[in-house]
């Protein structure tokens, strides 16, 4: 059974700790850095961006994060963890990670109020899933590495650059497990890969 | 594609556990509260224990403290109403605040009548007491609890009583047959299907934050440890001495509870907290819990 961690540092880690039961892999709270080299995935969830942010710089995840990814093992952003592992932010110098080739626009959609859900295709996966989209960022720019999953509205909101996805939206909220299934897939490629 | 469902209103205050939000009176507090690692700031005029020493009616603040600190940070932003007044909330909906506290902070507008709160497309905390409280607020449609505590007081007790009645409450319902739920579902005044929820999954349908008497890490630290998913401080930040310290302290903290060197640590020469009153020096007149039913 593959190990995945959920960064818990703020935000949604219990939802995507049980979605990631359901879909069949161990799920695992990461509060330490060490805890990184036990893990075959790790997602950074839903919460603030910037407080995420900030505690990741703070407790040393920033290199951490950067050298499990350098291993090849995958990495799942769901919206602030999307912003988090984005090369560029929209109207910020700074961004977070800088691993996934990608421009990300904060709060696109607006205020919570203007937060939704609908029924989303997406690439890969066989019906449409429950989408949930709060206060979300949206993909404004991707580089050629990356492959476009799903658009809504004709703005990208699932991509896949190798080892690396996100979601502009909360596949944790819902009891669908299929994106959390396609993760631990990729866990298990990429574990695949290193025993050959 | 729909707006203002139970799951997008619940789901904003999932996205806001582990984490602290903290009271502001301007752009500036707001900002040094983001920079601190506030997940949302709750804009208004005047913090709790402002708010106690003023004495009068105590409204929802003016549009432009929300306005201001709306154009500054770009976590989330809350703002107060008062207990029963859907006026006041929808003015607050039409401004654009991302979250409503329906809170006993202010002088309630209605004595009977809390606000139909499933008639809005953004979320509402609401605070409570006790089991009961909490359940009878999800049911008018609140998206997150807070234990009321004693606002403006610095002082923990109250909200320490109010998380261990809760969670003690949790277990007991949890631990009922289900004809025993038919009774205690009368008892609390609430609707059994709601109550069968509670009694399979031990816990409440919404996030539960720490709120009133916040003053401290430990005090963060200590309501984690007793079962909430983070914690809001009022006055406990910017009536202390250091406001930008007291911040970070708090938010690591709440985040790193079991870590006992951690809060040392970031406890260390925070200089003078907020001054506290003890509870049974306060005119029951002026008890701010007891607002709400």
């Amino acid at each position: 059974m593959r190990k995945i961690g959920v960064l818990a540092l703020q935000g949604a880690v219990a939802e995507h700790m049980r979605s990631i039961a359901a879909a069949g892999g161990e799920p695992v709270a990461v509060k330490l850095t060490e805890q990184l080299d036990e893990l075959d995935g790790l997602i950074i969830p839903g919460g603030e961006s910037t407080t995420i942010g900030k505690l990741m710089r703070k407790y040393g995840f920033m290199e951490a994060i950067r050298e499990f990814s350098a291993q090849g093992k995958p990495l799942f952003g769901t919206c602030a963890g999307l912003i988090v592992l984005a090369k560029r932010i929209e109207g910020q110098e700074e961004a977070h990670l800088e691993l996934m080739d990608i421009t990300v626009a904060r709060n696109a959609f607006g205020r919570q109020r203007e937060s939704f859900e609908t029924d989303l295709p997406v690439k890969g996966i066989e019906d449409p899933i429950r989408a949930v989209f709060i206060r979300a960022p949206l993909i404004k720019e991707v580089s050629p590495e990356v492959d476009v999953l799903s658009v809504y509205n004709g703005e990208i909101v699932t991509a896949r650059q190798g080892h690396l996805l996100v979601s502009s939206y909360h596949p944790e909220l819902t009891d669908d497990y299929r994106l959390h299934a396609y993760f631990l897939n990729m866990a298990e490629e990429a574990a695949n890969r290193k025993k050959a | 594609m729909e707006t203002g469902t139970s799951r997008v209103k619940r789901g904003m205050a999932e996205m806001q556990k582990g984490g602290v939000i903290m009271d502001v009176m301007n752009a500036e507090q707001a900002k040094v509260a983001e920079a601190a690692g506030a997940t949302a700031v709750m804009a208004l005029e005047r913090v709790p224990s402002d708010i106690r020493a003023a004495g009068g009616v105590a409204r929802m603040a003016d549009p432009t403290v929300l306005e201001e600190v709306m154009k500054v940070v770009s976590i989330p932003v809350m703002a107060k109403a008062r207990i029963g007044h859907f006026v006041e909330a929808k003015v607050l909906e039409a401004l654009g605040a991302d979250y409503i506290d329906e809170s006993e902070v202010l002088t309630p507008a209605d004595e009977v009548f809390h606000i139909d709160k499933r008639d809005f497309t953004v979320p509402f905390v609401c605070g409570a007491k006790d089991l009961g409280e909490a359940l009878r607020r999800i049911q008018e449609g609140a998206s997150m609890m807070r234990t009321k505590g004693e606002p403006g007081t610095g002082n923990i007790v109250e909200a320490v009583r109010h998380m261990r009645l809760i969670m003690g409450q949790l277990r007991k319902v949890q631990g009922m047959s289900k004809d025993e739920l038919y009774h205690e579902a009368k008892n609390l005044g609430v609707n059994y299907d709601l109550l069968l929820g509670v009694h399979e999954t031990g816990k409440l349908p919404v996030v539960n934050f720490a709120a009133g008497g916040v003053a401290t890490p430990s005090d963060a630290a200590l309501m984690m440890h007793l079962g909430a998913d983070g914690v809001f401080v009022g006055s406990g930040i910017f009536k202390s001495d250091n406001p930008e310290k007291f911040a970070r302290a708090i938010v690591e903290a709440t985040t790193h509870y079991q870590d006992y060197k951690l809060i040392a640590e970031v406890s260390k020469n925070l200089g003078t907290p907020m001054k506290g009153i003890e509870i049974s020096k306060l005119d029951p007149s002026q008890r701010m819990q007891d607002r709400g039913w």
